[in-house]
């Protein structure tokens, strides 16, 4: 199971290794990590998402937590947040197609960044599941090139 | 205006704060880039540096000197190779908890990145292998360092921390002394409250007819002796130690039935079986003691720790308690019953009488255990003893029995050959008053030999036994039962002369090979406070039992009637 854990740590530049450097020691899956500086610049939020079953993700929040850097640990259940993935793909155009692709993105309400008159760059944002279905849309047309950044969340507010 | 603290050098601040903080010992070795920092340590009257002659005798002395007094161990080296060596200690200090702040000089900061001369990122290397390290980068940053690295060495489950020390801020004038604010949380360095339901877990525990303690290296560092001993008498519950437990409760107990695990006693093992309740102290179900899914699978299961991420991590447990193990016993202590348990005890003792430890004792030869039983009672069991790695450590484990904590020393979790001489220094330094015996063999005393000159330099009353078989002996006791006596590499046919080497560094030494020979050897071992080398010869084929292969577990344990009944003694 996919598990997002919000992970507010102290902003340095060897924070990254630290946390980084556990996930690999202990061979746990990362399926992708994000990190920001919040409203206190002293302080950078990452956002790693893991898979593995809840005893699993129970340890690396354990083995998280002894970090000294690492101030605060959230498992973020998937039902519970906001979670946003920010994806740049160029996918190939002829004259032929090319009205239609940009139909497509209008549905999806994603940006044509860039066009050329072989390619057009793509900036789509939304949850793992809508990007996923979104690159499976842009596949048939023949996608050059994918940069992704990986999920960040928030937890929905109650009040 | 509030009076401004006149400026001081950063070396000049690091060695203040040590001082501030009652160091009054380090071990180290000079360097380039850490000159500053030993100009300043020059001119301290406050502050012993013991000079060793390779770093990673300087750690493993720190940490000697940390087991043995409960104390921050402190080491020093200089930058790149220095550094480098200090990282099979820091590894050692990190699976075995043991408090030591290393401090290491560092090229200037403006070289940092280059591949300068002697330059490498320690920082980086030792992120794995530290609770806490840093790279400092501006001399106002020291104190604030210096005080979250002590308080993490210490806090919670202790462990090693590293202060990378670039030059260039050891020169640097700072007057920031006082710290606003860490930047690590307290949960580092506060004891947390007790974390579960005592009264739950009390209930369990009174429920069980044949419960069992399992205790750890933790006991020790939680100084929880006392309570131990307290909670074993009070329900009648026999005790069992790992490895890094041993001392925690008295070997001559009469509840103790030594350590459990690979070259456990048959006794400990078969109470793991027999048990229908195990309370883990401190210990972490290592892969030496505790098969997943085996161990201990018909019993109830219970944990205390201090460390949240131990629980549950190789085997599962149904009741624990989050704490400090000294704290969290003695708020269990008055809920456990007071009872009385002659089945499960007698039982015990049965077992202990019909699967004692055994060897063949019969020839003329010298046996390393009967050895170890003379060398228990003629230092009356007082000494504190570190050992090196292999079967000698086991032997040393099964056979000297300690009364007390902090005088057992050895390198349990990362198994480091060359941990035990300079471990035995380091102790001989923290308690000058004490006998101090390494125990060691002819492969891993060679691995940190250079440190005799150590000894001769200071003069440190060390007692150095090797047992010799010309073999790396626990290679060769696998290859042995598991590789059809291919002993690939273990045959260790060249071996300086022991005695002659003890001389070039003006310690006495014995060589002995004959029973006959063992009382003499001994009086001359411990006559008197001066260092001596005490070489014993032993046959190569002398196996450690009782013995569970690796990845087994307590049901598959072979003991030395097992080998005689199948004619391979
Ligand atoms: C640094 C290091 N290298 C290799 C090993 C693997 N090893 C474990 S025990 C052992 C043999 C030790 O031989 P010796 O010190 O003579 O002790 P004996 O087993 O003969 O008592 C070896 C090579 C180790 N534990 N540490």
């Amino acid at each position: 199971m996919k598990h997002i854990l919000k992970i507010l740590v102290n902003n340095h530049p060897g924070v990254m290794s630290h946390v980084s450097g556990l996930f690999t020691r202990r061979s746990y899956n990362i399926d992708s990590i994000a990190v920001g500086v919040t409203q206190d610049p002293e302080i950078s939020n990452m956002v790693i998402v893991v898979k593995g079953d809840d005893s699993v993700v129970e340890q690396v929040k354990r083995q998280l937590l002894k970090l000294p850097d690492v101030i605060e640990v959230e498992d973020l259940a998937y039902h519970d947040c906001i979670s946003r993935e920010l994806v740049l793909v160029v996918v190939k155009v002829e004259d032929s197609n090319r009205t239609e692709i940009i139909s497509i993105c209008e549905v999806f309400q994603a940006k044509i960044a860039d066009l050329t008159k072989t390619t057009m760059t793509i900036e789509f944002s939304g949850n793992t599941r809508q990007v996923e279905h979104f690159m499976e849309m842009m596949q048939k047309y023949g996608i050059q090139e994918i940069a992704r950044t990986g999920q960040i969340a928030l937890k929905y507010r109650s009040t | 205006m509030p009076k401004t603290e006149a400026k001081i050098s950063g070396a000049r601040l690091m060695v203040e704060l040590l001082e501030e903080y009652g160091v009054d010992i380090v071990f180290g070795y000079p360097g380039g880039a850490i000159l500053p920092f030993y100009d300043e340590l020059y001119k301290s009257t406050k502050i012993k540096h013991i000079l060793v002659r390779h770093e990673q005798g300087a750690i493993h002395m720190a940490e000697g000197y940390a087991r043995s007094t409960g104390k921050l161990g402190v080491c020093i080296a200089t930058s790149g190779p220095g550094a480098t060596n200090l990282v099979t200690g820091l590894t050692d200090a990190k699976l075995d908890s043991v408090p030591i702040l290393a401090i290491t000089g560092q090229v200037a900061t403006n070289a940092i990145g280059t591949d300068a001369f002697q330059e490498a990122d320690i920082y980086g290397i030792t992120i794995p292998i530290t609770k806490y390290n840093a790279l400092i980068k501006s001399a106002d940053d020291i104190a604030r360092h210096f005080q979250e690295a002590t308080l993490v060495a210490l806090g919670g489950r202790p462990g090693p921390v590293l202060l990378d020390f670039p030059k260039d801020v050891q020169t640097e004038l700072t007057s920031v002394r006082k710290v606003d604010k860490l930047k690590i949380d307290s949960r580092h360095y506060q004891k947390p409250p007790i974390g579960g339901d005592l009264d739950s877990f009390a209930a369990a525990l009174n429920k069980a007819k044949r419960p069992l303690l399992y205790v750890g290296g933790g006991a020790i560092n939680a100084n929880a002796s006392k309570e131990i001993k307290e909670l074993a008498e009070k329900g009648n519950i026999p005790v069992t130690t790992t490895l890094m437990g041993i001392g925690a409760f008295p070997g001559t107990h009469q509840l103790s039935v030594g350590m459990l695990g690979m070259h456990g006693t048959a006794y400990a093992n078969k109470a793991v079986l027999e048990c229908d309740y195990i309370l883990n102290l401190g210990a972490r179900f290592d892969d030496r003691v505790a098969k997943p899914g085996e161990f201990a699978e018909n019993a109830v299961r219970a944990h205390i720790d201090i460390d949240t991420a131990e629980f549950n991590k190789r085997v599962s447990v149904d009741y624990l308690l989050h704490g400090d193990l000294k704290e969290v016993l003695k708020a269990l202590i008055p809920k456990v019953n007071k009872v009385d348990r002659p089945e499960w005890v007698g039982f015990l003792d049965t077992i202990k009488k019909n699967h004692p430890l055994e060897f063949d004792d019969s020839t003329d030869t010298i046996k390393p255990q009967a050895f170890l039983q003379k060398l228990y009672e003629k230092s009356k069991g007082k000494a504190i003893v570190s050992t090196d790695v292999g079967q000698h450590q086991m032997w040393a484990a099964q056979y000297y029995l300690f009364e007390e904590a902090n005088r057992w020393l050895t390198s349990g979790g990362l198994g480091t050959m060359g941990y035990g001489l300079p471990a035995a220094i380091g102790a001989k330094f923290g308690n000058p008053n004490k006998t101090v015996i390494c125990v060691s063999g002819d492969g891993s005393i060679q691995m940190n030999i250079q440190e005799l000159a150590t000894i001769a330099m200071y003069k440190k009353g060390v007692k150095i036994l090797i047992f010799n078989n010309n073999f790396l002996g626990m290679v060769r006791q696998w290859q042995e039962l598991f590789y059809e006596e291919r002993f690939s590499e273990s045959e260790w046919n060249y071996n300086p002369d022991f005695v002659k080497l003890g001389e070039a560094y003006s310690i006495k030494g014995l060589k002995i090979s004959n029973k006959s020979e063992i009382d003499k050897a001994l009086e001359f071992f411990l006559e008197d406070d001066d260092a001596r080398i005490l070489e014993v010869m032993i046959p190569a084929e002398e196996k450690v039992f009782p013995m569970i292969p690796a990845g087994k577990s307590q049901k598959d344990m072979i003991e030395f009637s097992d080998t005689v009944r199948a004619g391979k003694k």
